[in-house]
């Protein structure tokens, strides 16, 4: 057994985020956080944490300082300009009524 | 209806099984016309997300409720937990243990919505181990026999549901949504809380009675759950006016407390429990249910601290929080080497 | 896998259930579900009183499983002793003498340490045992085993990631760790004992032989045991046993106190 390394007595677990995927089909969403010393530890304790009532089937957790989130006063700049790419969107698009299936 | 003697699974036991709850945990996004200024999104009842600004007040005054919630879950494992080792049958037992399981993850869910604001867990609990902060003054009742994990069940539960359906509306997002989680959860401990008291009161006398002196001992510091009264004369200095500009209370205390008493009356006589309180009946004129007077001199004593419990409950959760320190620390002293083993494995490579 | 289920189950084609009032296979049943039984009871101690609000429910979660497969087995016990009891009826109203349990589930909960090498060597044996009877001849054990064997095999991972972070943690959990390994060591050997009913059982083609599953346990475990950098103690040392004929120990009386005195204080009572 080697020492502790430094800092290996810091006072609390990190956080980790938690993000479920409900069921086949469906995208993982963030359902909350919990604290884990470690990725592995953190996957088991948001089974029992996160989905006690078969509330999904694949979990993901990602330390919650990896995570690099758009802050709210740099809105504008990063949604807006997708705002007037309204070719994006199939209701763009005028198409004959008569035309099946799309 | 099913007639007299069983429960009706269809019909609404507690709030968490109303419309209330659903119209709660509906929401409408209208952020795109609103903008992000903090006021113009609380006037237009739109949630507030942790990256946005706010005001420091709004932040502390969440922070030190959502807290005060996450420590109530926690505290909130023990009065039960401790019948889990002596629940009648194996069935209560499970039930039981799940129950405090899902209180655990209340706490949980409550502790992450509160990190959102920019404060770490165990800061939280030192607060609640150095009694810097509250949890709800239910707990520092005692549990005295089998019945009581039925009368928790039934009014505990069924307070804190009433409490918190409004709760699932709350302007600060990520405790709105825990609440949502939560009181999908709660139905289902004042369900099998109901259910035990039926049960005894259908069972033997010495049963009926235990329910009985459950109920009895129960139902005050129940209503008292709501906190004091913030209508009228009462309102004036509380809290209640900023939390509901805020839109981090939706009722006042007074409002919830009635509502509760006109769902549980009609349960109380169902179950055959009579509740103790002289001065309850129905008003006609006012459509709801009177009641008598709470005895608030005991309930600051207890708030206090001078409860039967309150030093057991907090000795509790810190010892089992000190005993298990060296525990969090192995963990983390592995993490550290197993990152440190990675790096030299890589830098190998 | 199938080498293996013959060698622990001979017999197993030519099985055809349990007969009424067949008292020494449905004293195997026992053990089996008293042992799940006992510990589900002891681990629920743990609620409130785990080192992170997380293992709380965990430990919660183990307890749950176990007590469900206590509860699977017992009505189906019930059936085949001929006594027609219920799950609470063995539960509830036994007396001492009348459980089955090997003594390691009785003992008193220790340290996180303590409960994490119990857990280890439960969940490993566990493993084993419910891989051998999904092939039993006894349809009902069967069914019991492959549910079971989903569950255990998750308390298997929980303990071993502990032991691993403990063993090779701290100084101080890497002793205490080790510690708890000695300590619970002298109770393991009982879980691999050839007592009658087991032997009956596997002349039925219904139940597994215990010593056949000391080896893959024991490899199991030592190899956990050397991750986290710790020695498995040799075990020559005093050992229990008697668990399987109703011989218990001390603290076995008073977890039935516990658990039972509700139930016994109102007779013919439901609850
Ligand atoms: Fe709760
Ligand atoms: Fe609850």
């Amino acid at each position: 057994m080697t020492d502790a390394p430094e800092g290996a007595t810091e006072r609390s677990w990190p956080l980790w985020e938690v993000f479920v995927r409900g069921k086949r089909g469906l995208s993982h969403v963030h359902v909350g956080s919990l604290h884990a010393p470690d990725a592995e530890m953190a996957l088991r304790n948001a089974r029992d944490v996160y989905t006690r009532r078969q509330e999904g089937v694949s979990i993901w957790v990602v330390k919650a300082d990896d995570v690099t989130a758009s802050s709210p006063s740099e809105k504008d700049s990063f949604f807006d300009p997708a705002g007037d790419k309204i070719y994006r969107h199939p209701t763009f698009y005028d198409v004959p009524e008569d035309v099946e299936y799309l | 209806m099913y007639g007299n003697d069983v429960i009706d699974p269809n019909e609404p036991l507690n709030a968490a099984e109303t419309g209330a709850y659903d119209a709660a945990a509906a929401h409408e996004d209208q952020r795109e016309a609103i903008g992000s200024d903090f006021d113009a999104l609380i006037a237009a009842d739109q949630r507030i997300e942790p990256r946005d600004a706010m005001p420091d007040t709004y932040r502390e005054t969440l922070i030190r409720q959502i807290a005060q919630h996450a420590h109530s879950e926690i505290i909130g494992m023990q009065p039960e937990g401790n019948w889990i080792t002596r629940a009648p049958s194996l069935r209560r037992k499970a039930i039981l243990i799940a129950k405090v399981q899902d209180e655990a993850g209340h706490g949980l869910y409550l502790y992450s919505a509160a990190e959102t604001l920019g404060v770490d867990r165990q800061e939280l609990l030192d607060r609640l181990h150095d009694g810097k902060q509250k949890y709800s003054s239910i707990f520092n009742y005692p549990t005295l026999t089998w019945a009581d994990c039925g009368a928790i069940g039934w009014l505990v539960d069924g307070a804190a549901i009433m409490n918190q359906v409004p709760l699932c509306r709350c302007s600060y997002g990520p405790y709105a949504r825990a609440m949502i989680r939560v009181c999908k959860e709660e139905s289902f401990h004042q369900r099998q809380g109901f259910e035990i008291l039926w049960t005894l009161m259908r069972g033997t006398e010495a049963q009926q009675a235990m329910a009985q002196d459950a109920a009895d001992r129960w139902w005050w510091p129940a209503l008292a759950m709501f906190g004091p009264p913030d209508t009228g004369e009462a309102a004036k200095g509380g809290h209640t006016e900023q939390s509901m500009a805020w839109g981090i209370k939706r009722f006042s205390n007074d409002d919830l407390r009635q509502k509760f008493v006109d769902m549980m009356v009609p349960q109380a006589e169902k179950l055959g429990i009579v509740l103790p309180d002289p001065h309850l009946r129905w008003n006609e004129e006012r459509g709801h249910y009177d009641f008598g007077e709470i005895d608030w001199d005991e309930f600051w004593q207890v708030l206090r601290g001078d409860g039967p419990c309150n030093a057991e409950r907090i000795e509790h959760r810190r010892r089992a929080h000190d005993e298990g320190a060296w525990v969090r620390e192995a963990a983390n002293a592995y993490a550290a080497k197993q990152t440190i083993r990675e790096n030299e494995k890589e830098s190998a490579a | 896998m199938s080498t293996m289920r013959n060698e622990s189950l001979p017999g197993a084609a030519e099985n055809t259930g349990a007969a009424p009032g067949d008292k020494p296979y449905a004293g195997y049943l026992l053990g089996l579900a008293d042992d799940a039984m006992v510990y589900a009871q002891r681990l629920g101690e743990w609620m409130t009183n785990a080192p992170q609000i997380e293992e709380d429910m965990a430990l919660g979660n183990i307890a749950l499983d176990l007590l469900g497969q206590a509860r699977g087995l017992y009505p189906y016990i019930g059936s085949i002793d001929g006594s027609g009891r219920g799950e609470d009826d063995y539960a509830m109203q036994r007396d001492e003498r009348d459980w089955r349990n090997v003594h390691l589930v009785e003992q008193e909960r220790g340290d996180f340490a303590d409960e994490m090498a119990r857990l280890l060597w439960f969940s490993a044996y566990q493993v084993e045992l419910h891989t051998a009877l999904t092939g039993s001849g006894d349809d009902v054990v069967a069914g019991v085993a492959g549910k079971a064997l989903k569950e255990v095999r998750y308390h298997l991972d929980h303990a071993s990631l502990w032991v691993v972070r403990l063993g090779d943690g701290t100084e101080e959990s890497h002793r205490r760790m080790q510690a708890a390994l000695d300590r619970v060591l002298p109770y393991v050997a009982e879980l691999f004992d050839d007592d009658e009913a087991s032997v009956l059982a596997v002349d039925r083609g219904a139940g597994v032989l215990p010593s056949s599953l000391h080896d893959r346990v024991e490899g199991r475990v030592a190899a956990v045991v050397a991750q986290a950098t710790l020695t498995l103690p040799d075990g020559s040392r005093w050992r229990s046993r008697g668990g399987r004929s109703g011989i218990h120990s001390r603290p076995m009386g008073y977890l039935l106190a516990e658990m039972q005195h509700i139930a016994r204080s109102h007779p013919g009572a439901t609850w």
